[in-house]
């Protein structure tokens, strides 16, 4: 007999291991799936998870595609770590894209030291306004953060399209939706000749870098984990908890806006209508999968990373429907979901008596 | 007997040597890289249709379809290149900057794409259709069947394209009917089925008795049959989703260029080229006339598809007025494919103002 029992504590072991098993479990999945469509599961999945990355160009693809969801969720992790769910990255990095574009225009065909550093901060600082909108309303007016974020999502993209339709199009551009190229000052450099893997990383693992400290060495850490934990205790112990709101906010939009920056600075060189394939809302699962621990959301980005680049790569060779890439994303979060289950309950097996 | 041999020895060589180059032929691979899905009914089913015209004459084919216009189209495409394709075709507008790229690092390889005007490398061609020879068709019909004497239209995005199909649109139908308004919503989408349905709606309310549209999804045509209007179908034959509402539609039809272009890769005669191809070439297709046009006006619409072919008559003949009166093209004269290219001004008879 099959008896389930509440735990009296999470299982701090099970926390971190069932990411693994939701992988696998996707694996698992994704494989029956695949027998079911008619492909040879393992062939499939191998070129799914493996081919993409087998040489050194689809290898820094893979970091290419893993940098801005790392810097995203790195973000979100501040927010979700003390109770703000900020669902509108991908508004941040939009409107991060949009300032940081705006300024690289500003300094068409100009060549300078300086230029790059400016627009990396536009997009920093673009990322850090709009994410302070649901702060704001959030503290002030006591609106629900994950509506208004999510909403302004939307409106990012209205504005991006209404710039590049209109007062920012490339003049040259016979009116197509799309800028000028930045000048090479205002590009981030390549770190190899012939691979688009640019100096965005950088950021990411600064990112990484500062977010550990952040988290685990610093009182600001502390009041986050406690505010995560229970809201009334933050309160008890009297946290300042608006500053803490809004200043998570300020660095989950700021990493988004730079992730924005990473995109439009780095393989694509100007401003058009589609800068991100919804990395904003991907990040969120990079995030959950990583358990909101830098470390894990590194594993958790290269993960997530090369269900987009294993699609491309199952639809040339084997002629797999590209949309499975999304199926598998939904997986991972779903079976991440499912087994954390198993952080509460634990499932005891009993001799049946007779 | 001895000539019999000679010949027939002769004959199995010419035999031989069609086999192998046919062998050699056969070898091409040709990709194909699509914005949408291949169900979209639209755009890119019209594609797919094209690339399986291709495979039909005997090439083999790849297709990525749903390729982002970000950051991700440059990686499918080296992905293609580095995978012995011979010849990509990238058919959507904002894979430009990306081919051009990747064209550069792959000197072998050809580059075929649609509706762009850069090709900054020799292996890098381009190819569009005249859909505005198509849209004259429909002014036709529509400035015909109105009885409001308001047409509406759902755009995309105020690009030459889209502008000239909406000027050669209303032309047509002014010619028909001189009382006839072109009403405009710009959607700001190639596909949404939403947002174009909403747009479709309110013309409709407008008045607009008859909708064309600019955008892919059959959402439009399916509005018009539920309010009981007419419309026309985009890219593909779309008279199956609304029956009623439909009286032709403006096909895309690539197959044969792209077999063409596929068979040039084969042959070692592929050259750089911009190429522009309307119902003459078989490019654009007008599908069949619904039979709830009167009999004279689809016999006027097949002359006027038999005139459009031949070049006897021009979608864009003076004389031809901007909205201010301006004049465009003088009587008697026709608009060259530069002015085409770059048009960005309403003829008379357009409502409203191109958004800015």
């Amino acid at each position: 007999m099959i008896k389930i029992l509440k735990r009296d504590q999470p299982s701090k072991a099970i926390f971190f291991f069932t990411p693994v098993l939701a992988i696998f479990l996707t694996l698992v999945a994704g494989g029956l799936i695949f027998f079911i469509l008619g492909f040879k599961p393992f062939e499939a999945l191998k070129f799914f998870f493996i081919i993409p990355i087998a040489d050194k160009y689809g290898f820094s693809e893979l970091l290419l595609k893993a940098t801005p969801l790392c810097l995203i969720a790195i973000g979100l992790s501040f927010c979700f770590k003390s109770n703000n769910w900020n669902i509108g990255a991908e508004g941040q990095l939009t409107f991060g894209a949009i300032v940081s574009g705006g300024v690289a225009l500003l300094f068409y065909e100009q060549e300078g030291f300086y230029i790059l550093p400016i627009v990396i901060l536009a997009g920093a600082i673009g990322g850090m306004l709009y994410a302070s909108i649901p702060a704001i309303l959030k503290t002030y007016f006591n609106t629900n953060e994950i509506l208004v974020s999510l909403m302004l999502v939307y409106v990012s993209k209205l504005i991006l399209d209404y710039l590049v339709v209109g007062p920012w199009s490339n003049p040259e551009g016979f009116n197509f939706p799309e800028t000028r190229q930045f000048s090479d000052s205002a590009k981030l450099p390549l770190l190899f000749e012939g691979l688009r893997i640019h100096a965005g990383i950088f950021l990411a693992l600064a990112a990484v870098v500062i977010s550990w400290f952040v988290f685990y060495k610093t009182y600001l850490g502390f009041q986050m984990k406690v505010s995560g934990f229970s809201l009334k205790t933050a309160k008890y112990a009297g946290y300042k908890g608006k500053k803490m709101i809004i200043l998570v906010f300020l660095i989950s939009g700021a990493c988004a806006g730079l992730a924005g920056v990473g995109e439009i600075t780095g393989p694509i060189g100007q401003l058009h209508r589609e800068i991100s394939p919804d990395y904003g809302f991907t990040a969120i699962i990079v995030a959950f999968l990583g358990r909101l621990h830098p470390v894990g959301i590194i594993f958790a980005s290269l993960v997530v990373a090369i269900t987009y680049l294993g699609a491309e790569t199952a639809q040339i060779f084997m002629q797999i429907p590209k949309y499975t890439g999304q199926v598998f994303q939904g997986m991972i979060l779903f079976f991440l979901l499912a087994s954390d289950y198993l952080l509460f309950f634990k499932i005891k097996f009993i001799g049946s008596k007779k | 007997m001895h000539k019999f041999l000679i010949r027939s020895f002769v004959s199995s060589l010419v035999l031989l040597f069609t086999l192998t180059v046919a062998a050699v032929a056969k070898d091409v691979k040709a990709a194909f890289v699509y914005i949408g899905p291949t169900g979209d009914h639209g755009w890119t089913y019209q594609h797919d249709v094209g690339r399986k015209a291709v495979e039909a004459a005997g090439f083999k084919t790849t297709y990525v379809e749903g390729v982002p216009e970000s950051a991700d189209a440059e990686r499918v495409l080296r992905q293609l290149a580095n995978s012995g394709h011979d010849v990509i075709f990238t058919t959507s507008f904002g894979y430009m900057n990306p081919t051009n790229k990747v064209a550069k690092e792959f000197p072998n390889v050809k580059f075929e794409h649609a509706t762009g005007y850069k090709r900054e490398h020799p292996n890098v061609s381009t190819y569009a259709a005249r859909f505005y020879e198509g849209r004259t068709i429909l002014g036709t019909i529509a400035g015909t069947m109105t009885k409001s004497n308001v047409i509406g239209y759902v755009a995309s995005f105020p690009i030459p394209e889209v502008i000239r199909g909406i000027n050669s649109f209303t032309l047509a139908a002014q010619k028909v009917n001189p009382n006839i308004k072109t009403k405009i919503v710009w959607a700001f989408t190639w596909y949404d089925p939403g947002k174009e349905a909403e747009a479709a709606k309110a013309l409709i309310d407008q008045g607009a008795d008859v909708i064309a549209q600019h955008t892919d999804s059959t959402a439009i045509v399916q509005m018009a049959e539920k309010a009981g209007v007419y419309a026309f179908g985009q890219a593909s034959d779309m008279d199956k989703f609304a029956p009623k509402a439909v009286l032709t539609s403006v096909e895309n039809n690539w197959g044969p260029y792209y077999v063409d272009r596929v068979k040039a890769v084969a042959n070692g005669t592929w050259n750089q080229k911009d190429t522009w191809h309307g119902i003459g070439d078989g490019m654009v297709v007008i599908s069949d006339l619904d039979s709830q046009m009167p009999a004279d006006l689809r016999s006027k619409v097949k002359k006027l598809q038999a005139d459009l072919a031949s070049g006897k008559v021009h979608s864009f003949t003076g004389p031809i007025y901007d909205q201010k009166g301006n004049l465009m093209v003088a009587e008697g004269k026709t608009a060259d494919d530069g002015m085409l290219a770059g048009m960005m001004t309403y003829v008379k008879g357009v409502e409203g103002d191109i958004p800015k």
